[in-house]
């Protein structure tokens, strides 16, 4: 079952990279993506607060970006 | 005096980050700090309360070549849960540094009240473009609280294709811990309270008091403190879809080696009525591989703007979860509202264990911390945010944080039927942020 997920999840990345090439906009068309609202990460304040909160009070981390350091314990 | 109160913090965190990145005023007019504060409550009901602020500068030096530096400093105080079970009769427990006792009512989720930190932060990261298909990043960062040091390196190159529209990244970031909790580090399953009897004090007893001072000197130790260290690597891919919508997908993998074991956490022996007879110290294992594959796509709308995510992690301690998180941003008079959706769902690690039986033999690795056991966590929250002039913003968020552990499989054995076992935990998030 796992090992089914983890293969399919690399089979959906491997379709979407190679479709990648055909996707994608030409510089002029970038004035929404171009929006802090729209950056990937766009309150990187709110991101590392909630990054420690949850760092600390669950058994995951990680995804977005590294772990991070301390130990935020309890 | 609500109007007293920001003109004081504004004052307050002006005076502050000015110290912190150089001459202010000077700053303002020559260089171009870009300065990010947030002050943070949590505050969990009837457990750990923490206040955390961070002021975070940006300076582009030349065309984009960035000095991001950032200073974190976090108090922690209030009650932790110790691991041990709850009883229908009062328990009394040894702290886990060995030094003094407490009390926990009966039918309650033993807290050990004694918790108290406080943490400060630096990041610096340094970002610049490799000629022009490329950029790189490093940083630094350190974190040291009373009993805990992380020190720590990363790295990362990006290479964009596709006229900027693909960036596929990759990163490596190392670090090195050492904790040296009072009292030492606790031999595992070593009894909490190795001396039976010496609570219960009588008159003529005076020896025992004496005895119950030294407890701390005699605790059995395997030294001061130890260390772990963690290496992460990052995969990234983040793609244009169209003028609309962008995605990011990434894989991690994190080995950590070393100590990773709670030294204040316990876990109770209990008979075969479920009656609670004395607590160990926990072990957890010392070494952990942890994969995990994170999507996240952003859609705007004509007006509001969808951020969805979803994580996937596993690991060879057995734990695996799912967390899904959403927010909405959606224009609001002269500023925007962000509704906030956070599911998460976690199994327990192979080691978890809610109590121990007396006549069983002792496992090698065994943890009742709820944290490494089965749960689902929920958070709901809504931010408010006022751009004002010259791209300064205001923004406060508020969330409700709900975990709710439950049981993986074990029988609730003789009187452990009468007592809340999976104790749910809430919390409140209140935030206030500054950018100028």
């Amino acid at each position: 079952m796992n090992r089914t997920f983890k293969l399919s999840i690399i089979a959906i990345s491997i379709t979407l990279a190679s479709g990648c090439s055909s996707l994608g906009v030409q510089p002029w068309e970038r004035d929404l993506l171009a929006k802090r609202q729209m950056a990937i990460t766009s309150s990187p304040i709110d991101a590392a607060l909630d990054d420690h909160i949850y760092f600390s009070k669950e058994a995951s981390s990680g995804g977005r970006s590294f772990a991070g350091g301390g130990c935020g314990c309890n | 005096m609500q109007l007293d109160k920001n003109s004081n913090l504004k004052l307050l965190l002006s005076t502050a980050t000015c110290s912190l990145f150089g001459n202010g005023a000077q700053a303002e007019e020559d260089n171009n700090w870009k300065i990010d504060t947030a002050l943070m409550y949590y505050g969990e009901t009837d457990r750990v309360t923490a206040v955390e602020g961070i002021i975070a500068g940006t300076k582009e030096f030349s065309d984009e070549h960035f000095l991001n530096l950032k200073v974190t400093i976090d108090s922690l105080t209030g009650a932790s849960p110790n691991g041990a079970i709850a009883q229908p009769e009062v328990q009394t427990f040894t702290r886990p540094s060995g030094d003094g006792s407490y009390v926990v009512k009966s039918g309650e989720t033993p807290l050990d009240d004694t918790f108290k930190d406080t943490r400060l932060q630096v990041n610096a990261q340094w970002s610049q473009p490799l000629g022009r298909s490329y950029l790189s990043s490093a940083g630094l960062h350190a974190s040291k609280e009373y009993d805990y040091l992380s020190l720590g390196a990363n790295a990362s190159l990006s290479r964009y294709f596709n006229q900027k529209n693909t960036t596929v990244s990759l990163g490596v970031a190392y670090s090195n811990d050492t904790i040296e909790p009072e009292g030492g580090i606790p031999v595992p399953f070593t009894e909490v309270d190795w001396q039976q009897g010496a609570i219960e004090h009588t008159d003529d007893d005076f020896e025992d008091e004496e005895e119950d001072n030294n407890r701390a000197s005699n605790k059995p130790t395997l030294g001061a403190d130890d260390t772990k260290d963690t290496l992460d690597l990052l995969l990234g891919l983040s793609q244009v879809i169209n003028r609309r919508m962008i995605m990011q997908f990434n894989y991690s993998y994190s080995q950590v080696d070393g100590y990773m074991t709670d030294p204040f956490k316990v876990i109770s022996v209990v008979n075969s009525n479920g009656e609670s007879q004395r607590q160990l110290y926990e072990q957890r294992p010392d070494s952990r591989t942890k994969e995990s594959v994170y999507w996240q796509t952003k859609y705007h709308f004509d007006r509001t703007v969808l951020d969805f995510s979803y994580r996937y992690m596993w690991d060879d301690w057995e734990i695996k979860s799912h967390t899904f998180d959403v927010r909405y941003y959606i224009p609001f008079y002269d500023g925007y509202l962000e509704p906030h959706v956070r599911y998460y769902m976690q199994e327990a690690a192979d080691f978890y264990r809610t109590f121990l039986l007396d006549n069983e033999s002792t496992p090698e690795f065994a943890s009742a911390d709820y944290r490494v056991g089965e749960m689902d966590g929920l958070t709901l929250g809504i931010k408010y945010g006022v751009p004002l002039k010259d791209g300064k913003e205001f923004s406060f968020r508020l969330e409700f944080f709900q975990q709710t552990p439950t049981n993986p499989g074990f029988e609730e054995i003789g009187v452990l039927q009468d007592v809340e076992l999976f104790e749910r935990v809430e919390a409140v998030i209140a935030q206030v942020s500054y950018s100028f």
